[in-house]
């Protein structure tokens, strides 16, 4: 009995060294993490696991978490998995701190891009950059001798045709699902139409020309698409391409890998990720960041515990494992023909997604308006008229206005 | 029973109900009534974000929220007496839609569309899941002994299903190219999208609820039928009335305080409307009051909850579901006091 014990043991510790290998230090001190759940936070997360003593929490819900989770003394996570629009609750609370002097002292690693700097100082690392673009099947463009598509005027001359020739259920296909999904479109092709979101004292200033463009733009785009596109998030876009249902799509850089996918995808090779169409002014897109931050409620000693164990996380090492996760920023990454149409967004000048309070509630205010128009219940000059009240009623209750 | 003993008896229970019911009723009564908000600042703030190569540092002012001393969030609550009400149902733009009989001019007010959707489905399902129930209670209480117990599982399987999965599946069958869509596009040789718009959405809500909740009504109607009183029946067989009239003369009168019952508990359950509204991803086209407050719930990106306006919308949904089951209160009251019950 004793000799089982012995010998499980030392199988164990054994196996316990094989899985600290990755990472360079052995971690003592509890290190726990709240983060979303995709395939990106996936990778990072089991690479800091390597260090010991890691607990990491993936919750696709993590957004509604963090805010009271981080408020909490002690906060009951030190490290905190955030984007661009989900640091924001925490930066205004004030509960995360500046990591500028644990970069001075662990981040010798770190490209001066994967620096958030707020105010000057660091509050966060970037780890990968993400944002939302065009990507259609090459074949089919090219037996019906159609261009690479540039502005949305192309997407819907392209669609037409595509249409006619009936090759496809559907020529185009998005994530235009009610809520969150319809509301980044518009704010995408908003912004990619050159419109500003607010005024004086954070008045909304959505009602005007590049608005009224931008959800035409919008409802001819519909006309291609599944009818039921008010239900279809950035998945069902993607299973829709991935089945050959539709030709052309706009979704997010981190959906290129599945189209890859063998297991899934029917596609494979066939598909091109190009730039977002352009608007008026930009692309029609924004450009989003991934990355971590690290809890203020929480004593030094674990601060730097925990920013160490980020850094394994993020190093090169992951980044090689896991390429085409996420078009990421850190040493060592080779974007790939999967990254070609999330770099073109950006180096055409896309527009960083402008998160704020006041964007908070006017992203919840497009969410349920812009459907009205879509579905035909309102006309754009009343549907825009009534986003601007729902925006201004809960502006003047949180105190913005 | 003494009254010492009685009291004795009951009140843990109304203390659990003081404290888990009363109080946090008065409590979203009492919020209904104000605002509570963050203050904020406006201050130039620089933020540096990572562009593909090259970072982006934008300028740009800012609005946001002051803390005080202690590094905590400054909240302030503000009495507004009836505003929030009157932001939620809109009097004005109400009066104007019905001057006008446009009922696309009411569903343009959220608060309205909700209440219209959940309204008209309490008063459709009502019905038809009565019916249903007693339709599946008569012929399983004709069945022989040998099958009634498989017969009785299986007709209460979709009550036990959780209604967000039931939902679910409903959606699964039914979305895109979903078998039970492409079954009936195969016969009516055109496509269809059943999801694309408010009316089909509804059906299926009312289709998958009746299923939903039908079992219960049957199991209620079943035990029922156990009690009506043989010799009536027979009696009746003899002076020759026939399957009909012995059920409306005889079945459905001893049934009444059940159907009355069954009829309370699903209108409160069906006022209540939300999983449907969530599984079904249909809040484009048809939303319902719980489903409203829980929207005004659901922070944003930036953490902002609409508390104070959820607080005016769950006071509304339950001076609703007061009033809709008032008549069916008053039945009950009434049969009380004459000694029915």
């Amino acid at each position: 009995m004793k000799i089982k014990v012995f010998l499980f043991g030392i199988a164990f510790a054994l196996v316990s060294n094989f899985a600290w290998a990755g990472c360079s230090f052995t971690n003592v001190t509890e290190v726990r993490s709240l983060t979303n759940s995709f395939d990106a936070w996936k990778a990072v997360t089991e690479a800091m696991s390597e260090c010991g003593n890691v607990t990491a929490t993936l919750d696709s819900e993590f957004k509604d978490k963090q805010p009271d989770a981080f408020a909490a003394n002690p906060s009951l996570y030190e490290i905190g998995g955030v984007s661009g629009s989900t640091i924001t609750p925490l930066l205004n609370a004030g509960t995360i701190r500046p990591l500028d002097d644990l970069v001075a002292k662990y981040g010798q690693n770190l490209n001066p891009n994967q620096l958030i700097k707020i105010d000057g100082k660091i509050m966060g690392i970037a780890m990968s950059v993400n944002n939302q673009h065009l990507m259609y099947r090459k074949d089919i463009l090219d037996d019906l001798g159609i261009a690479e598509p540039k502005t949305y005027d192309d997407v819907l001359a392209a669609a037409e045709k595509i249409k006619a020739a009936n090759v496809v259920d559907y020529p185009f296909g998005g994530a235009y699902k009610s809520g969150w999904n319809i509301a980044e479109e518009f704010v995408n092709m908003y912004l990619g139409n050159g419109g500003d979101f607010f005024g004086d004292g954070n008045a909304p200033a959505i009602n005007n020309a590049a608005g009224i463009k931008s959800l035409e733009t919008m409802k001819k785009l519909t006309a291609y698409m599944d009818p039921e596109y008010l239900t279809s998030d950035s998945t069902y876009a993607q299973k829709q391409m991935q089945q050959e249902k539709i030709a052309m799509a706009y979704l997010w850089a981190t959906r290129a890998g599945a189209m890859d996918n063998a297991e899934e995808s029917k596609v494979v090779g066939k598909i091109v990720m190009a730039s977002a169409p352009m608007g008026d002014v930009r692309p029609a897109s924004t450009l989003w960041w991934d990355g971590i931050v690290i809890a203020k409620n929480i004593s030094d000693a674990k601060a730097d515990a925990a920013f160490k164990v980020a850094m394994e996380g993020l190093d090169t090492e992951m980044v090689t494992a896991n390429n085409d996760d996420a078009v990421w920023l850190i040493t060592g990454y080779q974007p790939g023909a999967s990254a070609a149409g999330a770099s073109a967004t950006a180096a055409n000048g896309a527009a960083p997604y402008p998160s704020g309070s006041r964007m908070g509630v006017m992203h919840s205010a497009l969410g349920n308006g812009v459907p009205e128009f879509l579905t035909g219940a309102k006309d754009a000059a009343s549907t825009l008229a009534d986003i601007e009240a729902a925006y201004i009623s809960a502006a003047k209750e949180k105190g913005l206005m | 029973m003494k009254k010492k003993d009685f009291y004795l008896f009951i009140i843990p229970s109304l203390l659990m109900m003081f404290f888990f019911i009363a109080v946090p009723l008065a409590i979203v009564f009492q919020q209904s009534f104000y605002i509570t908000q963050n203050v904020f600042q406006e201050i130039e703030v620089e933020t540096c974000t990572p562009g593909f190569l090259k970072q982006i540092c934008k300028t740009e002012i800012q609005t946001k929220p002051k803390l005080d001393l202690n590094g905590n969030l400054i909240k302030v609550s503000i009495f507004v007496g009836l505003e929030n009400y009157k932001n939620l149902l809109q009097i004005e733009k109400l009066k104007k839609a019905v001057f006008n009989l446009s009922l696309n001019e009411i569903e343009n007010i959220t608060f309205w569309k909700a209440f219209r959707f959940t309204f008209t489905f309490c008063l459709i399902t009502l019905p038809l899941v009565i019916s249903l129930g007693l339709l599946i209670a008569i012929t399983v209480n004709n069945l022989t002994q040998s099958i009634k117990g498989p017969v009785i599982f299986i007709s209460l399987l979709p009550f036990i299903i959780t209604p967000i999965i039931g939902a679910l599946a409903i959606r699964w069958l039914f979305v895109g190219e979903g078998i039970l869509t492409s079954f009936i596009e195969f016969f009516l040789e055109r496509d269809i999208a059943l999801f694309a718009s408010a009316w089909t959405l509804e059906i299926l809500m009312i289709i998958y609820r009746v299923w939903h909740v039908a079992p219960f009504a049957f199991i209620v109607f079943y035990a029922g039928l156990q009690t009506v009183n043989k010799e009536t029946l027979e009696s009746a067989v003899i002076d020759g009335a026939n399957r009909f009239e012995r059920l409306r003369y005889i079945v459905i009168p001893h049934l009444m305080p059940l159907i009355i019952f069954v009829s309370l508990i699903h209108l409160m359950d069906s006022y209540r409307v939300f999983e449907e509204i969530v599984a079904f991803s249909s809040q484009a086209y048809v939303i319902s009051l719980q489903w409203l407050t829980y929207d005004f719930l659901t922070p944003d990106d930036t953490g902002n909850r609409l508390i104070n306006r959820a607080s005016t919308s769950a006071m509304l949904t339950m001076v609703g579901v007061t009033i809709i089951i008032l008549p069916l209160l008053k039945r009950t009251w009434e049969d009380y006091r004459e000694g029915k019950l």
